[in-house]
This record gives C-alpha cells, sequence and structure tokens, in this order.
C-alpha cells in the first residue's frame, strides 16, 4: 500500500467516528419524534446546553471530567423533562406548528440566555488528547473516545428499549397510542419518560463534542442542520434508519473533505439530502422502527 | 361482577348510549349483537374506562368505576381485546404479550403467565419472535387474546374477535373463546356471528341504536320470532 492509500484509509476510519458521533446526535431527537410526534427544533440548543454544563463544571468549578459529563446527561435529561412539561405537553393537542414555533422560541432564549452568562466567546476544556498512530495511520484519541462513548450510549439505549417495560412501552406507544391505555400505560408518563432520555441522549452527545470543539452560543448550527438532515433522511422517528443515515452522511462528508474541501463536502451532502427527499420524501428507509 | 346503571354516552353532540342497564355475573359469558353503529363497541369502551360516560353508574364488584383515569381500568380487573386486534405490527408475539402484563401486578408473573398463555396457544410459542404483523389473520386474534389474558381480568371484553376472518377460522376463534371459558374467565363479547355466539355464552343483549332492544338467556333469544327474523333470516 502507497502512503496515499493510508490517508485514504485513515479518512475513512474517521468518517466512521464522525458517523458515530452525528448517529447519536440523531438519536434523541429521532426518539422523540418517534414516540411522542414532536419535532424538538432547538435540540441542538440543548445539546449546547450540556456542553456548557461539562466546561462550567470542570473548568470553572474544577469537577473532575467524569463527574461533569455525568451532570450534562442528568442536567440535560432534566431539560428535556422541562421542556416537555412546560413547553409540549400544554401544545400537545394543537395543531404542530405550535409546537414547532414553541420549540423554535426555546432555540433563541437558550441561545439569548448562553451569551448572557458566557458571552460569545468561544469556549473550551483545554484538553490535549493524544494522537494514536497504528502502523501509519494517524487516529485522534479524542475521536476514538467520542465514537467508543457514542456507541456505549446507543447499545445502552437500545437495551433499555428492548429489555425494560417501560421502554417497550415506549415502543409501543410509538406503534398505536390510542390503545395503551388499555394495556394500563399512561401515555403522560411515558412522554416524559421519552422527554427525559432524549434529553440524556442529547447529554451524551454534548459530551463528545466538547472534547472535539470549542462551544459558543452559536454552536447549534454547526451541527444542528447535519443532525435533522439524518433524521429525516433516515425516515424521521426511524431510530435505526437515522443510525444508517449518519454513517452514509459522515463518509461523505470526510471522503468529500479528503478530495474537495470540507465546504464543498457539506455541500454535496446537502444536495444528496434534497435529491433523496425528491424521489423518497418519507425517507431512504422506511418510517419508524 | 359487573353491573351498569342507565348508562348514557356519546362523542361531542352525538349521543351513542342511551340509558344502558347491563349485567354480567361472575363466571357468566355474555354476548352483545346488534347491527353495524348500534353502539356495541363504544358500550366496550365505556365499560373499560376509554370513553366517559354521561349519566348513570357503573360498578365491579360492587366498587364504582366512575372517574377512575382509562388506564387503572385494567389494575381493576378488566381487560378490553379492541375492535380490529390492534397488536402492535412491529413488535414480536412475545413483546405483544409483555405488553398485555405491564401492570405490576402480571409483571411480577410473567414467566409463569407467558407459560400458561403458551399452553393455551401453542402456536403462539411457535411464533413468539415473528413480528406480531406478519401473523396471519387467525394467529394475530391468538395473541390478541393472549395478550389481554396475561394480566389475568376478572372480566374480558372481546369486540368482535371473529371479524374479517374466513369461516374455517370464524369457527376456530369460537372454539379459543371457549377455551378461555373453560379456564374460568368471565367474558362480556360483541359479535356479529348471533347464531354462533348464542352457542357459546349463558345470555345475551340485542342493541340497537344505542338500547337495548332484548335481552334474556342464550336459549330464550335462539327461538325468538324478532331475532330469528330481523338478524338471522329464519
Ligand atoms: N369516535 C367517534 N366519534 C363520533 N362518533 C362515533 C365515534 N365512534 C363511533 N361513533 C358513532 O357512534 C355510533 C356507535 O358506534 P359503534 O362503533 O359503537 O358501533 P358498533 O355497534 O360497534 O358498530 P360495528 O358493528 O360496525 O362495529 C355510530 O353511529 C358511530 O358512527
Ligand atoms: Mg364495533
Amino acid at each position: 500500500m502507497g502512503i496515499f492509500d493510508f490517508y485514504l484509509l485513515e479518512t475513512i476510519i474517521n468518517g466512521v467516528l464522525f458517523g458515530g458521533v452525528l448517529a447519536l446526535l440523531a438519536l434523541g431527537l429521532n426518539l422523540v419524534f418517534g414516540v411522542i410526534d414532536v419535532i424538538w427544533i432547538a435540540y441542538a440548543e440543548i445539546v449546547m446546553v450540556g456542553m456548557y454544563i461539562i466546561y462550567y463544571l470542570n473548568v470553572v468549578l474544577g469537577w473532575p471530567l467524569v463527574f461533569a459529563a455525568l451532570a450534562s446527561i442528568l442536567g440535560v435529561g432534566v431539560v428535556g423533562l422541562l421542556v416537555h412539561a412546560l413547553i409540549i405537553s400544554p401544545l400537545l393537542d394543537t395543531p404542530p406548528i405550535n409546537q414547532l414555533l414553541a420549540t423554535g422560541g426555546l432555540l433563541f432564549f437558550l441561545q439569548s440566555f448562553a451569551t448572557l452568562i458566557f458571552g460569545a466567546e468561544f469556549r473550551n476544556l483545554g484538553l490535549s488528547m493524544p494522537i494514536l498512530q497504528f502502523f501509519e495511520l494517524y487516529i485522534s484519541f479524542s475521536r476514538l473516545l467520542a465514537f467508543g462513548t457514542a456507541l456505549v450510549g446507543m447499545i445502552a439505549l437500545y437495551l433499555f428499549l428492548t429489555r425494560t417495560y417501560i421502554g417497550t412501552a415506549i415502543r409501543a406507544v410509538a406503534q398505536d397510542r390510542e390503545i395503551m391505555s388499555l394495556m394500563g400505560v399512561n401515555t403522560r408518563k411515558v412522554y416524559l419518560i421519552t422527554s427525559a432520555v432524549g434529553g440524556g441522549m442529547a447529554g451524551l452527545a454534548a459530551i463528545l463534542l466538547v472534547l472535539q470543539q470549542d462551544v459558543h452560543p452559536f454552536i447549534g448550527y454547526t451541527f444542528g442542520p447535519i443532525t435533522f438532515m439524518i433524521c429525516v433522511m433516515g425516515g424521521l422517528g426511524n431510530l435505526l434508519g437515522g443510525f444508517l443515515a449518519a454513517f452514509i452522511m459522515s463518509q461523505i462528508i470526510s471522503i468529500g473533505s479528503f478530495y474537495v474541501s470540507t465546504e464543498l463536502a457539506y455541500v454535496i451532502a446537502f444536495i444528496l439530502f434534497i435529491a433523496v427527499m425528491f424521489i423518497r420524501p418519507e425517507g431512504l428507509f422506511q418510517r419508524r422502527a | 361482577m359487573l353491573t351498569l346503571r342507565d348508562v348514557s354516552a356519546g362523542y361531542g353532540s352525538f349521543q351513542a348510549l342511551f340509558e344502558i342497564s347491563l349485567e354480567v355475573s361472575a363466571g357468566e359469558a355474555v354476548a352483545v349483537i346488534g347491527p353495524n353503529g348500534a353502539g356495541k363497541t363504544t358500550l366496550l369502551r365505556v365499560i373499560s374506562g376509554q370513553l366517559p360516560i354521561l349519566s348513570g353508574s357503573i360498578t365491579l364488584q360492587g366498587r364504582s368505576l366512575l372517574g377512575l383515569p382509562a388506564h387503572r381500568f385494567i389494575e381493576e380487573g378488566i381487560a378490553h381485546c379492541p375492535e380490529n386486534r390492534r397488536l402492535f405490527p412491529r413488535m414480536t408475539v412475545e413483546d405483544n404479550l409483555r405488553m398485555g402484563a405491564f401492570i405490576p401486578t402480571a409483571r411480577r408473573h410473567f414467566a409463569e403467565r407467558l407459560d400458561w398463555v403458551y399452553a393455551l396457544f401453542p402456536r403462539l410459542r411457535e411464533r413468539r419472535g415473528q413480528l406480531a404483523g406478519t401473523l396471519s389473520g387467525g394467529e394475530q386474534q391468538m395473541c390478541a387474546l393472549g395478550r389481554a389474558l396475561m394480566s389475568h381480568p376478572k372480566l374480558l371484553l372481546l369486540d368482535e374477535p371473529s371479524a374479517g376472518l374466513a369461516p374455517v377460522l370464524v369457527m376456530q376463534v369460537f372454539d379459543l373463546v371457549r377455551r378461555i371459558r373453560a379456564e374460568g374467565f368471565t367474558v362480556l363479547i360483541v359479535e356479529q356471528n348471533i347464531q354462533q355466539a348464542l352457542e357459546l355464552v349463558d345470555r345475551a343483549y340485542l342493541l340497537e341504536v344505542g338500547k337495548v332492544k332484548l335481552s334474556g338467556t342464550a336459549g330464550e333469544l335462539k327461538n325468538n320470532q324478532f331475532l330469528r327474523q330481523a338478524y338471522m333470516g329464519l
């Protein structure tokens, strides 16, 4: 193998690692949509809350990173619960546009709130993670760590949804919400739990992102659009579809960046997305897992 | 065991049930028959708490069920196998049965109840890992019955279990219900196959436009002139 091939291999591996992060990002949003039929427009900003939680606890208060990370999962889980209880629940029986507008309002609120408290500066944990070398391959440890964490998070969610009664009920609600009361399931409670779990996933995603990039009040714009695209492309609410779409998109971006440029790679990804939407408006994969 | 007194109910300004009085004793099987749109499904939905009533009273073993939230009725012992089965199509047979055992009292006995349902319907055991939506019509009905039985209800409500099935399967479903009866369950069944239903139950009520038109023992109704002419074409 020539040196060139190693670069390409490295690109593909980085694409896979990036795909894991995107897949996890899509998961929380997708779960909430699949079960509650509601789209959190402010999802990326909710992830940002987690990034600031980690930054604040770790850098400002000096907590160990592990505890700050756990606090992000819990804290953003509570944010998810509150988003449902305070914003979505009162609007649940009104036209969907109201929920979009309300969570859209939340997006601007969170951005302004973050600016108010932390200012517009870019903040980071000041970590310096090693670059690992395998033969002639160079892989950044933070990416590997992010990928591993994403994998653990996704497996945990999978086990929760398939091995527990409440997880089974969450999947059941996505298939037939009207008969849940016949099973003795209180759907309002299931929605709250789903929102908390969706928030927890966002809190976990925040850990992965804050390991690799600076946080600032408008960071949601950098990964929000691609997250939404992945969910829609995989078939909104379809967890497995979103998972696969994340890896397709990450490879396009990774390989595109290698051969041309990052900007153009994103353009290609967006064009592909639009093309998919014309050919299969319901997404590449069937709606809902 | 179940007593309805002058129950009225409806959807918005449309009244679907008018002062229905009905009784089901422990161990009994009772049928509700009547033409399309008579209010049979509405009646079952009222009994399982899915639809609030406008007036009247409902009691189970002397306890009033009024004001209880819909998801609490199964804990009181009322399981409702709804019209069109309504399985979770993209979940396995076993996960569907698991949902039937969602309430805490049933969860504790999940393993033994599962064995018991599989013994009652061995076909389900063979299909335990299959997605419910891909089962045949008859198997789906078994799964729906099994799901309703997982909570070991005091009262089992069945809404047209034989609907949409080929004649040979209709016979099979009546057989299944007979087996459930033999296990000692109290059953309130809505049926369009009036003759077969009357072979199965102890008593029946005929519903027409939201009112009880006739009621009596299965023997009486089988010989009722009006019922024979209007509904059995005899
Ligand atoms: N969700 C609803 N909203 C408004 N009206 C309804 C609703 N459900 C039923 N109805 C009306 O209530 C009446 C009784 O309906 P119901 O479903 O109880 O009849 P049924 O006896 O079960 O009929 P079938 O044999 O066709 O199942 C009908 O006139 C029906 O149109
Ligand atoms: Mg009906």
